[in-house]
């Protein structure tokens, strides 16, 4: 009897409606592991596309290296099978005492607990001209729609400016490429990226950009757009004085938490949506994760808001353990990321700053190929050389190699020693450790010698 | 503005359209063919030497001026810019009238080759006339359909290799591998056959690296009479024949993954990896083709296997004072040999199987019943109701024809340049099983870095849902991985290593990856 009745009592609780706003990768996790873990009702909200895409594979799409069904990393019959319910639509507003969502129109899904995943939206800084015709970000698949209108060809578009230094501009320019639109870059920097990037590495992707015959502008403004008489854009002036004629403006100075629709609901805000280390808000049975979730306090040297693509599927991972009652703080491991400039792959463990953030306690090593776009910087602490990061352009390395390092605190020199261990580039490729350690060995006298790659030592047999 | 009319220009977007240089190279090309297509339809060239050279080499320049033309002025690195847009590889009009073109060639080829100009017992016409004066050179003997056919693989091979080379410059791998089926056409499929036949007029055609299965009709009965009326060199190579399959091919597949055949030695594979690269993303991705191919490539195991020993069998002898080897012996050594491998599967490797050991066990099953049948069931030269003749027709027709030239080659501008390797051919499943299950070869996932893309995925000839296992952090083991490395190299994040390493770890499922929580992790993938 008793037995039947806690049976009973964990149906109810496995039958808990978990309803996640966004589509995203931080909501779609959560959903994927909840699932895993239980048997509760599980429905997703969005807006934006009937099912999970890749939004990091945007651009490839534009490039046609694939079809949008390809960025999609789930077949169409999965979310049946695994009993997740998609619901298309937008939420306009919270109301958590009834613990309703009320959309466009009105109607209302109830939930027993809810998880905000809306992700981000691009920035726009009030530019004169910003609202018309041809001016757009790159976020969504609506935005991807668009470009392709904008921007089909270089007979339609004759060139496209595109404002703001970060990865996403630098996207939109290889985009517009593809086609052979001609591109100009304005950066507010005084080089590319280099709010993050340590100089050397942002000197090297300057040369590549230009390289690519994209017009990088740096230190470069945007004014105002001007506008044809249709109310398409027809030019940028910037902050040199320059005019350029152009029909698209590609604006993509960052983004911010996408939570407006959630002012008046009592949920506390910040830029995005206040949680604490459970990624619970103020109020109860609300919890938010990714793009749009913002830490009272950043966790080590991390943002408070993070907009990676990992660590919303980081938060995903975590926040699936609390709803499935073994609560659980986000306590994401080592830093890591990673990019691709044009043709360079970037990766990076660890932290390696730039020389605006570089900390006091922090010093470089730099190596660079004499003729390819091949680079490493490793971060070190100077006073016990403890080894703090990498970030490497043109060399694939080691995850796995890197967070272990880090979490035993190697010292550099003894990453130098293993650097063959963390080798990551595809078999037969020239390797460049021997090179790298001559270099480290003069610039700071020493006389490391590189151990051969083990294989006992890299899956620590 | 006429924005949206951007499907119907016919300039289109600038990947699409081919540059000035581009056409002329493809003009070139196909005044080559054309010389050939003239002589199919018995224009008499005057001095055919001559004009097959012109028609070879206007093929191979035109290619390889083509490739220069859509590579020499870029960077180095990826370059699939408007593969989906354009219509020869994106299943358009090009796309599918260049398959029918191919399909209508390989059903000439196979079924009525006196289209081509082939002549019973007389001087050759047409196409293949043309082709007389280079086999002559080679061999001493006219040319046949499948000299036309060798010749034209070869120079595709080459030329399409040299595209290929130029396309992936930036990487090694790719370009050693390259090298490495150039060559072995060059030398063992086209060259070294010819010069044999030369030498020693005796001996059977034999291409060394086409191993049984795939060459399923090595153990047939007038090639064991001509390898051992040959003498001792005909015994080497029929010796060779058996260790290919039986010693050579598994030692190789432990060490470096069907990789080593497929995608290095093969001929099937160095047409699909250079000719056929154009069209490597056209394979079916979805669970359904997944189901489908483990079904379809097993059941022809399974047929070969029998037809094989059915083959043999009808040949052997009954009285072992003439020849140790008799039908019965034959059939339980047959027997015996499976059992083994079957038993130590089995007890061993069981859990690494899954779902494949079902398919294993049904095939390994239905083998043995038949063989027992063939035992009890068959009179002289019968077996069953059906002579082993027969079943080798069928399989001769249904496989070696229909499904790797018609289907296989045909249709890669329709299903993709692998749809033979990963649904049709035995030799493939056969190393894909030894992959699976003892080998040191794996594509290592790294860490967290996946961002779940699709390049991987959709680039695999093979099919394979690739960023099915890397967004969950897992390496990538699977039967019918060709190891070609293109998912690695289309990667943008660094994601994904080919590499052989030791045994242990080689398989590692996770939920959580890397770059979490520690305890997280340990909660979730606990070994
Ligand atoms: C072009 C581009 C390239 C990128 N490349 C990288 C990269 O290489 N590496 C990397 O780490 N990160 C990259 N990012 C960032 C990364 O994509 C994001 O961090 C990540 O997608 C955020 O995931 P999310 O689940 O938090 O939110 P999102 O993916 O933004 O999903 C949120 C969803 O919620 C929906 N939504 C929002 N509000 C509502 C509402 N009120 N009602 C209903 N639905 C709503 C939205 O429409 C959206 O579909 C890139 C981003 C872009 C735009
Ligand atoms: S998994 Fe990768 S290496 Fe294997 S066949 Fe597919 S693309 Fe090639
Ligand atoms: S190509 Fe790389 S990043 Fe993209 S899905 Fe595959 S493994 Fe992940």
């Amino acid at each position: 009897m008793q037995q039947k009745l806690r049976h009973n009592v964990q149906q109810l609780i496995d039958m808990e409606h978990i309803v996640i706003i966004g589509n995203g990768i931080a909501g779609i996790t959560a959903a994927r592991h909840i699932r895993k873990l239980s048997d509760k009702k599980i429905t997703i909200v969005s807006n934006e596309t009937d099912f999970f895409f890749s939004r990091t594979a945007l651009m490839y799409v534009y490039m046609g290296h694939m079809k949008f069904e390809h960025i999609q990393p789930y077949e169409n019959w999965f979310w049946k099978k695994n009993r997740i319910d998609l619901v298309k639509g937008y939420v306009t507003n919270v109301d958590h005492t009834n613990k309703n969502l009320i959309f466009t129109e009105g109607e209302k899904i109830g939930y027993d607990k809810l998880i905000i995943a809306t992700g981000s939206k691009p920035n726009k800084f009030g530019w004169p001209g910003q609202d018309l015709k041809g001016v757009q970000g790159l976020y969504s698949k609506q935005d991807l729609d668009l470009l392709e209108k904008n921007a089909p060809n270089n007979k339609v578009c004759k060139r496209a400016v595109i404002v703001g230094g970060g990865l996403i501009g630098i996207e939109m320019a290889e985009m517009l490429r593809s086609r052979n639109i001609p591109v100009t870059f304005l950066v507010r920097e005084t080089s590319f990226w280099n709010g993050v990037l340590p100089d050397g590495e942002s000197q090297m992707l300057n040369e590549h950009i230009l390289e690519h015959h994209i017009d990088l502008r740096l230190e470069t403004n945007l004014k105002e757009i001007l506008s044809d008489e249709n109310g398409h854009a027809k030019a940028v002036i910037t902050d040199t004085g320059d005019t350029i004629e152009c029909n698209v403006v590609g604006l993509t100075p960052g983004v911010s938490p996408n939570i407006d629709f959630l002012k008046e609901s009592g949920i506390e805000l910040g830029r995005g949506v206040k949680v604490n280390r459970y990624l619970e808000t103020n109020i109860k049975d609300i919890y938010a994760i990714g793009d749009c979730a913002e830490q009272h306090e950043s966790i080590g040297n991390r943002r408070p808001i993070e907009a990676v693509w990992y660590t919303g599927r980081m938060m995903g991972e975590a926040l699936a353990q609390t709803i499935c009652g073994n609560r659980m703080q986000y306590n994401p491991g080592h830093w890591f990321n990673s990019a691709k400039f044009l043709d360079i792959e970037y990766q990076t463990y660890g932290w390696v700053f730039s020389s605006q953030g570089k900390k006091k306690y922090e010093a470089h090593f730099h190596w660079r190929h004499p003729e390819e776009k091949i680079c490493v910087t490793i971060a070190y602490q100077k006073d016990d050389r403890k080894f703090l990061g990498i970030n490497t352009f043109g060399i694939r390395l080691r995850h796995e190699i890197f967070d272990r390092w880090l979490t035993e605190e190697r010292s550099i020199d003894y990453v130098m020693e293993h650097l063959k261990d963390a080798n990551f580039d595809p078999e037969f490729f020239a390797d460049y450790e021997n090179d790298i350690i001559s270099k480290y060995n003069s610039d700071f006298a020493t006389d490391i010698t590189p151990r051969k790659k083990s294989w006992k030592r890299i899956l620590n047999l | 503005m006429s924005t949206s009319s951007n499907n119907m220009a016919l300039t289109g977007e600038p990947p699409k359209a081919l540059n000035v240089q581009q056409k002329l190279a493809t003009l070139l090309g196909m005044s080559g063919l054309g010389i050939l297509v003239l002589a199919l339809f018995n224009i008499d060239f005057p001095n055919k030497g001559l004009w097959l050279t012109i028609s070879l080499v206007a093929i191979s320049f035109g290619v390889i001026w083509f490739s220069w033309a859509s590579y020499a002025h870029k960077h180095k690195g990826i370059k699939n810019d408007g593969v989906w847009f354009k219509s020869i590889s994106s299943h358009g009009l090009w796309g599918w009238l260049s398959g029918i073109a191919l399909t209508g060639f390989y059903i000439v080829l196979y079924f009525y080759p006196q289209y081509l100009g082939l002549v019973k017992d007389g001087d050759n016409q047409g196409v293949i006339a043309l082709f007389d004066p280079l086999s002559k050179l080679l061999s001493g003997n006219p040319a046949s359909q499948w000299f036309v056919y060798g010749t034209l693989y070869t120079v595709a091979i080459l030329a399409f290799g040299i595209k290929f080379i130029w396309k992936y410059r930036h990487n090694t791998y790719e370009k050693i591998r390259t090298i490495s089926v150039m060559f072995f056409q060059t030398a063992f499929a086209f060259l070294i056959p010819e010069i044999m036949a030369r030498l020693n007029g005796d001996l059977p055609y034999y291409d060394f690296k086409n191993i049984w299965p795939l060459n399923y009709y090595n153990f047939e009965k007038y090639r064991i009479t001509a390898f051992i009326d040959a003498g001792d060199i005909g015994l080497a190579m029929l010796i060779f024949g058996i260790l290919s399959i039986f010693v050579i091919t598994p030692i190789l597949t432990y060490k470096f993954g069907k990789r080593w055949y497929c995608s290095w030695v093969c001929g099937c594979g160095g047409l699909a990896e250079t000719a056929g690269d154009s069209f490597r993303h056209l394979s079916d991705k979805r669970l359904f083709a997944w189901n489908v191919e483990r079904w379809v490539i097993h059941s022809v195991v399974v047929f070969v296997t029998l037809m094989t020993t059915a083959v043999v069998y009808s040949y052997l002898g009954n009285d072992s004072s003439k020849y140790w080897l008799t039908k019965s012996t034959f059939l339980i050594g047959v027997a015996s040999i499976l059992t083994a491998v079957f038993a130590w599967v089995m007890i061993y490797k069981r859990e690494q199987l899954q779902k494949d050991a079902q398919y294993g066990a049904i095939g390994y099953f239905v083998i043995i019943a038949a063989l027992l049948g063939f035992h009890f069931f068959s009179g002289d030269g019968n077996i069953f109701l059906f002579k082993a003749e027969t079943l080798r027709k069928t399989y001769a027709f249904l496989i070696g024809a229909v499904f790797s030239g018609v289907i296989g080659v045909g249709l890669y501008p329709i299903f993709g340049n692998r749809v033979w390797c990963r649904f049709g051919c035995p030799m493939a499943a056969i190393l894909g099983f030894q992959q699976k299950l003892f080998s040191k070869f794996r594509i290592t996932t790294n860490g967290g870095q996946c961002i779940s893309c699709g390049n991987c995925s959709t680039y695999c000839e093979q099919g394979i849902d690739v960023r099915a296992y890397a967004q969950k952090g897992e390496n990538i083991v699977r039967s019918s991985c060709v190891g070609c490395g293109i998912c690695s190299a289309v990667c943008p994040r660094g994601v994904l290593k080919l590499e052989n390493g030791p045994l242990e770890g080689r398989i590692n499922p996770t939920e959580v990856l890397l770059g979490n929580d520690v305890d997280l992790m340990d909660l979730v993938n606990k070994k």
